[in-house]
């Protein structure tokens, strides 16, 4: 079976469009502020139990994104804030789920780890480590059966990525075609655990041989890369050859979750990460010495989404708390709802 | 604008902390990510990172300080241009968000009332199950079961069914008989033995917008899927609002079948019983068994459909109706009698039947409730009996520590307490693992015997 090498380094001045270039540096940057926003409420209170923030690894969903068509489907795990405003999702209702408000996209019912949108494609939001991976594959599975060309990115990390059901999942979906793609964030770390105190092989995306599926390893530290492959393993998908593994090697800069305090590894770690791989700087700098943008450009994009991300930590904070007798509601459904949801426009 | 640096919560339980250090200084420039502070919390010391960039103007509660409030203000940072002179009366230091407090949950007044108690007086639904004078034909509850699922096939092309052994063998206890051919191998579709994995895949495509039937061999062999039953198929609905679904129905053998041990006999009603968001079947007779399991296929969330080996053969009349479906949530009374209460479901009901027969003979007049499903349950259906008979047996072959009997017991108990000749008793499984040996597996189970002695201890006889 012909795995790929990892892909070559981006040449230096990559063939992109400036406006996708901004709007790269725009989503990713919306990002890491709702993180940083999100990571301030829950300091003040206002936000409780697990908060998972996905700072650092903004390029892998922006990417990813960049390479998905309309009606593809997207399902992660609890550190899905990220994955919810790259596919569209509103931000104010993201932060008010998060603050547990009637607002939220779930009414406050399901928190950080638990959020959902038919309309945007996005089937979650799995607070068990590696659920999401076979459901990602049902997915794709109910896309296959009804006939259509979809494909759904199956987001997990690498601590999932040592879950058993991954690998009975791995099989069926090579077994039957499934139009999934599987998206490792290798960021290094489950928790306090280093993949190489959890992982004896050195790469995931092999394993994928074993079953038969072809994948590659991605810079998930480069927005362009990660469109690339993305672009390569969606066209596999689409065109009916089954499913495709991406190994993307990221990195998060903030702890697991808010209570982590991270003492596995070095302060220097992050910061070298920090300083030379930053997907977002390395975007920045692209804008800045291709001239598709000049600091002031940039600055008043920055404004533009601080404003977006103040306005949602506001409606966050206004949006009431459920009324308790949604404490009743949402248990069993009368009925679903038919058909397929319709795209925002 | 000057900005108030807050104390901040950094784990969910933290209230206070202690700020432990200063790793800035007045005057010193931050950059989002810099570190500040390190702040000890009830469960480890934490880096307290800057989020905006800006001048430290002013440090407002010291390092060593401890039992620093969350929310107190700590620091002062200072925007481009600005100086501490700017921002002079800062930070009333107390003034703690009030959102912050109510967020962590004074306790609400009044809950409101539990569905449940809503109604005091019951009104069970006593319409029958199919019109007077449908002709009616024997059939196997194995042969409901296929019935129901082709005619559900037939009328709905996004349900299919999927397991181990369900296409090419026709099933590992035949219940898919035939429909392989009938419906090919898109809709029957053969899975490798990896629970786990299938299950997750029938739920995903059950989000997609498909209605999957997914056969467990056993459903001994589900606990390697039950994460995926409760934490993705059940709670989902809830979880998102309402937004998010997932129609599907699970389905295979349940409970004791006969001398197959420990792990292959186990009933998991009581388990699945216990979970809001399920459905939970367990039918007894074919016409159930057919009725039943196409309500449970159209039902919009998840449904547990638990069924007996040793029923699979039994034979019952089923109506001969083009579409005949039984509702959930409504028990049926099989005896009607004036003495006693006996309450079963699946295959419980074998031994309340026959001690209701030879009851009878004795001159004790059991009135005996399928419940037909646990979840939701009809206890309208019990509560108007036991009001009438004031005793109550209930039959199952669960495990008797925290069994459905239990549940019902204490339903009873409270909403039925002053008519009450004598206390319930629950005729269970032991509470032992399912032994090999005949001796011991019967002993293990509950008989006729035992419900007769049950009926006789509370009507004193
Ligand atoms: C089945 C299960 N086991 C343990 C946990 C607790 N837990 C939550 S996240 C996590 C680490 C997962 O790491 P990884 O898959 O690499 O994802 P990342 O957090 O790095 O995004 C653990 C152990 C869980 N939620 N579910
Ligand atoms: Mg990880």
């Amino acid at each position: 079976m012909a795995a790929r090498k990892p892909a070559a380094k981006a040449a230096a001045i990559p063939n992109v469009a400036k406006d996708d270039l901004l709007q790269y540096y725009r989503d990713m940057l919306l990002i890491r502020r709702f993180e940083e926003k999100a990571g301030q409420l829950y300091g003040m209170g206002l936000i409780g139990g697990f908060c998972h923030l996905y700072i650092g690894q903004e390029a892998v969903v922006v990417g990813l994104e960049a390479a998905a068509s309309k009606g593809d489907k997207r399902v992660t795990s609890y550190r899905d804030h990220g994955h919810m405003l790259a596919c569209g999702m509103d931000p104010k209702g993201v932060m008010a789920e998060l603050t547990g408000r009637e607002g939220g996209y779930s009414k406050g019912k399901g928190g950080s780890m638990h959020m959902f949108s038919r309309e945007k494609h996005f089937y979650g939001g799995h607070g068990i480590v590696a659920a999401q991976v076979p459901i990602g594959a049902g997915l794709a599975f109910a896309d296959k059966y009804l006939g259509n060309d979809r494909v759904t990115f199956t987001y997990f990390g690498d601590g999932a990525a040592n879950q058993g059901q991954v690998y009975e999942t791995y099989n069926m979906a090579e077994l039957w075609d499934l139009p999934c793609v599987f998206v490792i964030e290798n960021n290094q770390y489950a928790m306090g655990t280093s993949t190489k105190r959890s992982t004896k092989s050195p790469s995931y995306w092999e394993r994928g041989a074993a079953y038969g599926i072809e994948g590659e390893e991605v810079d998930g530290m480069d927005v362009l890369a990660v469109k690339d492959a993305g672009q390569r393993a969606v066209e596999y998908c689409r065109s009916g050859k089954g499913p495709y593994i991406l190994e993307v090697k990221t990195y998060r800069y903030r702890g697991h979750s808010m209570s982590d305090p991270a003492k596995y590894r070095t302060r220097d770690e992050v910061q070298k990460m920090r300083e030379e791989r930053d997907c977002i700087e390395h975007v920045r700098q692209l804008l800045l010495t291709g001239e598709h943008a000049s600091e002031d450009d940039l600055k008043s994009i920055d404004k533009e989404i601080k404003e977006i991300v103040n306005e949602s930590a506001e409606f966050a904070k206004e949006s009431p708390e459920p009324d308790l007798s949604e404490l009743w509601t949402d248990i069993y459904a009368d009925e679903l709802p038919q058909g397929e949801p319709e795209e925002a426009a | 604008m000057a900005t108030e640096i807050l104390m901040p919560a950094l784990s969910p339980t933290m209230e206070e902390g202690t700020l432990a250090k200063w790793l800035v200084k007045e005057g010193d420039e931050v950059a989002s990510g810099d570190i500040l502070a390190e702040i000890e919390t009830d469960k480890a010391t934490m880096e307290f990172e800057a989020v905006d960039e800006g001048t430290i103007g002013k440090i407002l509660v010291p390092e060593g300080s401890e039992g620093v409030k969350v929310n107190t203000a700590i620091a002062v940072l200072l925007d481009e241009g600005e100086s501490v002179d700017d921002v002079t009366d800062a930070a009333p230091v107390d003034d703690a968000k009030p959102a912050a407090d109510e967020a962590r949950g004074a306790a609400p007044e009044k809950t409101p009332a539990r569905v449940a108690d809503e109604h005091p007086t019951p009104q069970p639904d006593s319409s029958p199950d199919w019109p007077e004078g449908t002709e009616m034909v024997q059939q196997t509850v194995r042969e409901a079961l296929r019935d129901a699922m082709a005619e559900e096939m037939r009328r709905d092309d996004h349900v299919f069914v999927m397991g181990e052994e369900v296409a090419e063998y026709n099933g590992a206890y035949k219940i898919t008989q035939g429909m392989l051919d009938e419906f090919g191998d898109k809709r029957v579709i053969d899975t490798p033995i990896t629970e786990h994995g299938f299950t997750g895949i029938g739920v995903g495509a059950a989000f997609g917008g498909l209605r999957p039937i997914v056969e467990f061999m056993t459903f001994n062999f589900a606990m390697q899927a039950i994460d995926q039953i409760i934490n993705s198929a059940a709670k989902t609905l809830y979880m998102s609002g309402g937004q998010m679904g997932c129609p599907i129905v699970f389905r295979g053998p349940n409970g004791a079948a006969a001398r197959v041990g420990a792990q292959h006999s186990q009933d998991y009603a009581a388990w699945y019983a216990s979970v809001p968001g399920l459905k939970v079947v367990q039918p007894y007779s074919a016409s159930d068994a057919k009725g039943l399991l196409k309500t449970a296929i159209r039902d919009p969330n998840p449904v547990i459909f638990l069924e007996n080996e040793i029923l699979y053969g039994k034979t019952f009349d089923v109506p001969k109706l083009d579409d005949f479906t039984v509702p959930f949530g409504k028990a049926r009374i099989w005896r009607e009698g004036d003495d006693v209460t006996i309450v079963s479901w699946g295959i419980g009901m074998t031994y309340a039947m026959d001690a209701a027969e030879k009851l009878a003979e004795e001159g004790i007049s059991a009135e005996v409730i399928d419940l037909r499903t646990l979840r939701p349950v009809d206890y309208d259906a019990i509560l108007a009996s036991v009001m009438k008979t004031n005793r109550c047996v209930t039959v199952e072959e669960g495990f008797p520590v925290a069994s459905f009997s239990d549940h019902l017991a204490s339903t009873i108990m409270q909403r039925a307490f002053d008519y009450l000749d004598a206390p319930v008793v629950t005729c269970t499984g032991k509470d032992v693992p399912m032994p090999y040996a005949a001796n011991l597996e019967k002993l293990a189970l509950t008989s006729t015997t035992e419900v007769i002695e049950a009926v006789k201890q509370v009507t004193y006889r």
